[in-house]
């Protein structure tokens, strides 16, 4: 859920799309700007946080990977609960996985959430000789379900962090009053990052 | 899943989880399945349209009692001891960050017919009208007893080897009288029978500092803790901690059937006509019936309200003990409620929970004081359900069981059973020595 205080807002963002579109590429080139290129799948990092200012406010973002869980599909609805926004990866050299970034995005909708921004990352935009999947059809689609479209590139970095900042700025600014805040326990001796932090 | 595994996990329950969770994160290849196609199993929490297939065969609960999404409805009820267990093994997991708590707002006691607010401290001691004006004054020297008690610390000790004094002479030295030493013994202690009386006091005096600590720890008008959402999100967040660290998860997979070689050691789990290799089974009872008995059953009522119980000073989340010499039976009634205020139901609706262990086959009538306690209610259910514990022996077959939930209303015992597993499995004990202290929550 977002959350806001004196212009900063605390968004949860998920990211969500088929085994090997990318997902933890994108993250990583935006978090840390780094690409591998035989990333391993997800293993001991999942979760990663990154802020970026945008007129005048920050946003910082909890960052979510499905660390693996998406592969049977059996992610735990914990992981779509009070999300702000998602990013839904596809890979523009498979029109499996774009068939598959569909099926999420009906995942996502049945969640309800009518204040989500979802965008739709056309990944792998680097292998145009290898393209299948259109980008007039992927822009086509995110046009009918009200998704913002975008080709990236984890491997160039091109587009990877306007996707973010873009998010960012279309992050509804005023929440409306939760009714209830919650506490997160917290080890005060661990890391900065871990600091007290709260939600709605 | 045609791969090899150190460990299959079978079931998502809590226990299974947080074991899932450790094993992964020592490094473990973990392969997670579940028959169901959702997280938590005995202990998930159901939505309204769950709620309503599970106790009334039909999906098409009353649309007043509003949207199904918004109700999590714990099929295993309990509260966290804020300095309890499991908050040790969420902080040493660092599963913390996938969770909101809120503090639980009151902690009660039934007596003489009646509900009082448990009282923990001294100072409590003297306000509570559990007792009798010099009865107020020995509860007192109890209290400050116990405060000051170290178990390091001979000069506290007054004497008394708390190893050798069984609670019973412990708590005669003080001159409590039986309704006194049955609430601390149940509603402080939270001891489910009688027995501890008998044993040596330590048990019991650190319980009671447990109580006391966890009290202190929010300033809130119970011990306990407990997220937002409901207790399902505690084994989800568990079994994430494990995919993070590379565990696979399959749900939806039935006929899981563990297969065992000439020796009767498990070789592997076969479903839907693959068999995944592997060392170790770790389960809950229900995937190997042949492997458990009988110990027990549980019943319990789960009722919606649209306000919370009388008498609890407006509680929107609470507890209420009643022990067993108060009911005439052998085990206590427990009493739990969490509300729209913890995000299990929405604005306005209550959840209400009355379970005990069953010494009879009709929980209607059995659980009728607890019932009373609750007012009107939106709707009732009733339900009886077995309890087992493993009867393997897990050093010859791999084979390493969870025992059933209980129906106490925390996580002590629950972890007490996860961590002997642990052992069990790893040969290693788990380090809980997270600084408590260290740790605080943070709330706006």
């Amino acid at each position: 859920m977002a959350t806001t205080a004196h212009n900063n807002l605390n968004a949860k963002l998920v990211l969500l799309g088929d085994m090997g579109a990318g997902k933890s590429s994108l993250v990583l080139r935006f978090v840390k700007g780094q690409f591998l290129e035989f990333q391993e799948s997800t293993i001991g990092a999942a979760f990663f946080s990154q802020t970026v200012s945008v007129n005048n406010s920050t946003v910082k973002f909890e960052i979510w990977d499905t660390a693996g869980q998406e592969r049977y599909h059996s992610l735990a609805p914990m992981y779509y609960r009070g999300a702000a926004a998602a990013i839904i990866v596809y890979d523009i050299t498979s029109t499996d996985s774009f068939a598959r970034a569909k099926k999420w995005v009906q995942e996502l909708q049945k969640q309800g959430n009518p204040n989500l921004v979802m965008a739709l990352a056309g990944n792998k935009a680097d292998m145009e000789d290898k393209r299948n999947v259109t980008a007039e059809e992927a822009r086509a689609y995110a046009d009918e379900n009200g998704l913002f479209f975008i080709e990236t590139s984890a491997k160039t970095a091109i587009n990877v962090n306007d996707i973010f900042y873009e998010i960012a700025r279309r992050l509804p600014r005023a929440q409306p009053a939760q009714t209830t805040a919650g506490m997160v326990l917290v080890d005060r001796q661990g890391e900065g990052s871990r600091a007290a932090t709260c939600c709605a | 899943m045609d791969e090899e595994y150190d460990v299959i996990v079978l079931g998502t329950g809590l226990k299974e989880c947080i074991l899932s969770g450790l094993l992964s994160v020592d490094g473990l290849k973990v392969l997670h399945m579940d028959r169901n196609d959702y997280y938590g199993g005995e202990s998930t929490s159901l939505n309204l349209v769950q709620l309503w297939k599970k106790f009334r065969g039909s999906d098409n609960p009353p649309s007043n009692l509003g949207s199904s999404r918004d109700y999590n409805v714990d099929m295993m009820p309990k509260f966290i001891m804020a300095n309890g267990a499991l908050v040790r093994v969420l902080i040493h997991t660092d599963v913390t960050k996938y969770l909101y708590f809120k503090a639980v707002d009151g902690s009660y006691v039934y007596s003489k017919g009646k509900v009082h607010k448990v009282p923990a401290t001294d100072m409590e001691a003297l306000k509570s009208p559990l007792m009798g004006i010099f009865e107020k004054r020995r509860a007192r020297k109890f209290f400050i007893y116990v405060q000051a008690y170290n178990e390091n610390d001979p000069k506290t000790h007054e004497g008394m080897d708390l190893t050798r004094v069984t609670t019973r002479e412990f708590i005669a030295k003080f001159g409590l009288d039986d309704n006194t030493m049955d609430f601390i013994g149940h509603a402080l202690a939270l001891y489910r029978d009688d027995h501890y009386l008998d044993e040596p006091a330590l048990d019991t005096v650190k319980r009671v500092k447990l109580y006391e600590e966890s009290l202190a720890r929010f300033g809130g008008g119970s011990p306990y803790i407990y997220p937002l959402y409901g207790l399902g999100e505690l084994p989800q967040a568990f079994a994430r901690l494990s995919a993070v660290y590379g565990g696979t998860y399959m749900l939806n997979k039935p006929e899981c059937k563990v297969e065992f070689d000439e020796e009767g050691k498990v070789m592997g789990v076969a479903s839907e006509g693959e068999t995944a290799k592997c060392k170790k089974v770790v389960c809950d009872p229900s995937y190997l019936t042949n492997k458990v008995r009988k110990v027990g059953k549980v019943a319990r009522a789960i009722a919606i309200m649209s306000h919370p119980i009388p008498n609890t000073n407006d509680s929107h989340s609470v507890q209420i003990i009643l022990p067993q010499k108060q009911l005439g039976r052998r085990s206590d009634m427990y009493v739990f409620c969490s509300s729209y205020s913890h995000n299990v139901a929405p604005k306005g609706k209550f959840i209400a929970f009355v379970s005990t262990e069953a010494e009879t086959d009709h929980p209607e009538t059995e659980l009728k004081p607890g019932i009373d306690l609750l007012g009107p209610v939106d709707e009732i259910f009733f339900d009886i359900y077995d309890r087992y514990e493993p009867v393997n022996e897990p050093s010859l077959d791999n084979c390493f069981i969870s025992t059933s939930y209980d129906p106490t209303t925390h996580f002590e015992s629950t972890v007490v059973d996860v961590l002997n597993m642990y052992t069990m499995i790893t040969g290693k004990v788990l380090d809980l020595n997270v600084d408590l202290s260290a740790a605080s929550a943070a709330e706006e």
